[in-house]
């Protein structure tokens, strides 16, 4: 069937929709985007497949991430008329019983998370809540109140964890594709634009351009335009754009639909990284649905619209994450940045006028022309408006993805939907905006979310990563993991870059083996300094941040380094010892029977003791001992 | 070792390189990346052969596949071992010390990032964060992914793979 107008949408979220969310039989939905599979949710996927092969009453289904990582495998039953239940730590020796007692409608408190009682996306106000009707099961906590979740507003993240990826039908369900029939069956260009103009969108991969600009200024230079998908998530701890392309494709491929239309493109490319094999996977099968229901290629929906979107896989490399060497590495070359005295808007990809956004700034695109630019406007602050996915991760308690509004302070997102940091840890900093971020201390955790705000502590929004740290994380140690990773990835063709990086890591390199030298830190901001003013492109004007913050808030870790030769938090091996405090141990020989080098001796219920020739300090022991015995010297 | 080298230990089928170059990629200098992704796939690394035969083919001088191949990360030009080990050093992995689990793979099997056993057995990558940060720290082999490692169980999750 080829779509023509919304009408036929309807129709089909019509019949999808009661599978979705009231279906006859049971309905078992597993989280299989790439952490829930990593945590075991493919063998219980299999292992449930395998007990009720078709027919049974019972259907076993996929669905995408819906953020709770820390509690994965995570599976959801649901079935018309009854409660609809989240199940954790869903592992394939639990998921039989567990789908056995749901339809015994016995509720093991263990065994779940929460009940969900509104599973309607953002798009869906004028839709009955499909469990008004259910009774609440006595005891069991509701989902939407639990402190994880009950700040977040989904919309980049509307659908993830509620639909099946490989289902252009559920994502239609839920109101898809509506969006861009109105923008090209009822909109000119410009309205389209002025929408997103005024919606104050701005770029979510981390430079924070504003998107409705971007297209504008596109939309004026006359070629072959290119709408493409920067899909090449680089920065370690940021997996927001992998879960969005994982658990709901659609939305990417409607938003890129939505700008093609705006500024006038037959062409879409989307860079996906290499790393990201199942998102590949899931995009492929998207792009073919869409193919078949006439949502892309020639002549869509009868009109002289017609757009092809091509994959592109990287191959490795972190700075095909910047724009121009992103479009270098589609064109199958080495991606090596060019200076923009020329924009991409203007000439990018084939040397034609190119119009770039991200996976997330996409998926808020067609939610923005559905539900109007004040909407989305009314939410975040001055500058920065609307909702922000950030990956939680790190040394928190609840790792995952959140959708918080822009605003929301950096504390509400670590302590109160973060849930703090584990085992009783001193916090620390938290890291924002990968390696050319910067770290946050905890005087600063009030501040607002905002890109401004951000930038005015020497941090960034970025990608949205968010890496906490607690009193175990030597910050001279961050700021050298950095460096290294930036040293490794720069492309080496200016030489601030290149041979600043270097420079810094053996300076870092060198304090952190407790050869640092006085004047070393002073050296570090000038090299640092003469980056940010002088690199091509943003990796090298940006990649000073994490060692120019790390300076500027826990100078007195450098410091310590340096003089006393000591590292406060024992990460950097040649300046600190393990020793265990005999006050404190109990002689339970946790860490007699662990240690590889067999460098702890004592008897039993009495203290114990550490062969300091023995030892490699690999920190076992530290990480074993349950009264603290173990201390950092 | 030099691209000449490789090519004399390495048995290449043509027919399916071709089938790859034209059906799959359509002979466009554009996915030269994809391409090499695919040879990759096949050989488990890129041998010197198959890239002389695809410059030909393809229309792109070899010093410039050579240029791409050694520029992406993925892309090795030695043969590497029967199991690919990617060890996860993005940041949320290594504050919760991913580098601790490495010393302790490359302890007991004597090789570096980057390196391959003496018996074909391992190669050790290093990779910059697999998006499953939740589960650091996080080793992947071949493709089964192993979360939250502690540097002890390191031997035993090796001793599976032969």
């Amino acid at each position: 069937m080829k779509i023509q107008s919304v009408k036929d949408l309807e129709q089909i979220s019509q019949l999808y929709g009661k599978k979705l969310y009231a279906p006859e039989g049971i309905k078992v939905n597993v989280g299989m985007a790439s952490c829930g599979i990593a945590a075991g949710a493919q063998a219980a996927y299999d292992k449930a497949l395998e007990a009720y092969p078709d027919g049974k009453g019972v259907a076993i289904c996929q669905t995408g991430c819906i953020g709770f990582c820390e509690e994965e495998p995570l599976v959801e039953i649901l079935s018309l008329g009854k409660p609809r239940v989240i199940y954790h730590h869903v592992t394939e020796d639990k998921i039989v019983d567990v789908i056995a007692s749901y339809q015994a409608g016995e509720f093991n408190k263990k065994q779940i998370m929460g009940q969900m009682r509104d599973p309607r996306s953002v798009l869906e106000d004028g839709v009955e809540n499909p469990l008004a009707d259910v009774t609440p099961i006595d005891g069991i906590p509701v989902f939407e109140d639990n402190p994880f979740y009950s700040s977040q507003v989904k919309v980049a993240m509307r659908n993830c964890g509620y639909i099946d990826p490989d289902s252009i039908e559920e994502y239609i369900a839920r109101r898809g594709y509506v969006a861009f029939l109105n923008a090209l069956q009822d909109m000119q260009p410009a309205e389209i634009i002025e929408v997103i103009k005024a919606s104050g969108l701005r770029g979510r991969g981390g430079g924070g351009f504003p998107t409705g600009i971007k297209w504008a200024t596109c939309a004026k230079h006359k070629g072959q335009r290119a709408i493409i998908c920067n899909a090449d998530e680089g920065d370690p701890g940021a997996y927001m754009d992998r879960s969005i392309l994982e658990g709901d494709p659609h939305s990417v491929l409607e938003g890129m639909l939505i700008a093609a239309v705006a500024i006038g493109s037959s062409n879409g490319y989307i860079y996906v990284r290499n790393e990201y094999p199942l998102a590949v996977k899931r995009l492929l099968t998207a792009i073919r649905q869409a193919e078949e229901y006439g949502l892309l290629g020639d002549n869509i929906a009868g009109s002289d619209f017609s757009f092809h979107i091509k994959i592109s896989t990287g191959a490795g490399a972190f700075v095909c994450g910047e724009s121009t060497a992103l479009m270098a590495s589609l064109e199958g070359k080495v991606g090596r940045p060019r200076a923009k005295y020329v924009h991409t808007v203007e000439k990018g990809f084939r040397n034609q006028p190119s119009n770039l956004n991200n996976v997330e700034t996409y998926a808020n695109v067609p939610a923005i022309m559905l539900k109007g630019a004040s909407w989305f406007a009314g939410m975040g602050t001055e500058h920065s408006k609307g909702t922000k996915v950030f990956s939680l991760v790190g040394k928190i308690k609840n790792t995952g993805l959140v959708e918080v509004p822009m605003g929301i302070s950096l504390r509400d997102i670590v302590f109160t939907i973060g849930g703090g940091v584990p085992k009783k840890k001193v916090f620390k900093a938290v890291q924002t905006g990968g390696p050319s971020g910067g770290c946050i201390p905890e005087r600063f955790l009030d501040l607002p979310v905002d890109y401004q705000k951000l930038t005015e502590v020497g941090a960034i929004m970025g990608s949205g990563g968010m890496i906490v740290m607690d009193q175990d994380t030597c910050m001279v140690d961050v700021a050298r993991y950095f460096v290294d990773f930036l040293k490794e990835e720069s492309c080496g063709q200016c030489n601030p870059c290149r041979e600043g990086l270097k420079q810094m890591l053996e300076i870092l390199t060198r304090i952190c083996d407790g050869e640092g030298r006085e004047g070393d830190i002073e050296l570090l901001e000038e090299v640092g300094s003469m980056m940010q003013k002088f690199s091509l492109c943003g990796l090298g004007t940006s990649a000073p941040n994490p060692v120019l913050t790390t300076i500027l808030y826990f100078r007195d870790e450098y410091e310590a380094h340096i003089r006393d030769k000591k590292c406060p938090s024992g990460v950097c091996k040649n300046l600190f010892h393990y020793e265990i405090d005999p006050e404190a141990c109990t002689g339970c020989r946790m860490c007699f029977r662990k240690c590889p080098q067999e460098a702890i001796s004592g008897e039993k219920k009495k203290a114990h003791s550490i062969d300091q020739q023995l030892c490699i300090k690999c920190g076992i022991c530290y990480d074993v001992c349950k009264f603290n015995a173990v201390t950092i010297r | 070792m030099s691209v000449a080298q490789t090519a004399e230990t390495e048995a290449i089928d043509y027919s399916e390189l071709n089938r790859i170059i034209e059906e799959d990629y359509g002979n466009d200098q554009e996915n030269l990346i994809m391409i090499l992704q695919a040879i990759q796939r096949k050989y488990n690394y890129l041998p010197g052969a198959a890239l002389n035969y695809l410059s030909t083919k393809i229309g792109i001088p070899l010093s410039r596949i050579y240029e791409v191949a050694t520029f992406y990360s993925t892309f090795s030009l030695q043969p590497r071992g029967r199991n690919i080990i990617s060890i996860c050093l993005g940041t949320a992995c290594h504050v919760r010390g991913a580098e601790r689990v490495k010393e302790r793979i490359t302890e007991n099997l004597h090789i570096a990032d980057g390196e391959t056993s003496e018996d074909m057995r391992f190669t050790l990558e290093s990779v910059r964060c697999i998006g499953c940060c939740s589960l650091g720290p996080v080793v992947k082999i071949n493709e089964d992914t192993y979360g939250r490692i502690a540097p002890d169980e390191v031997d035993k999750i090796l001793d599976q793979y032969e």
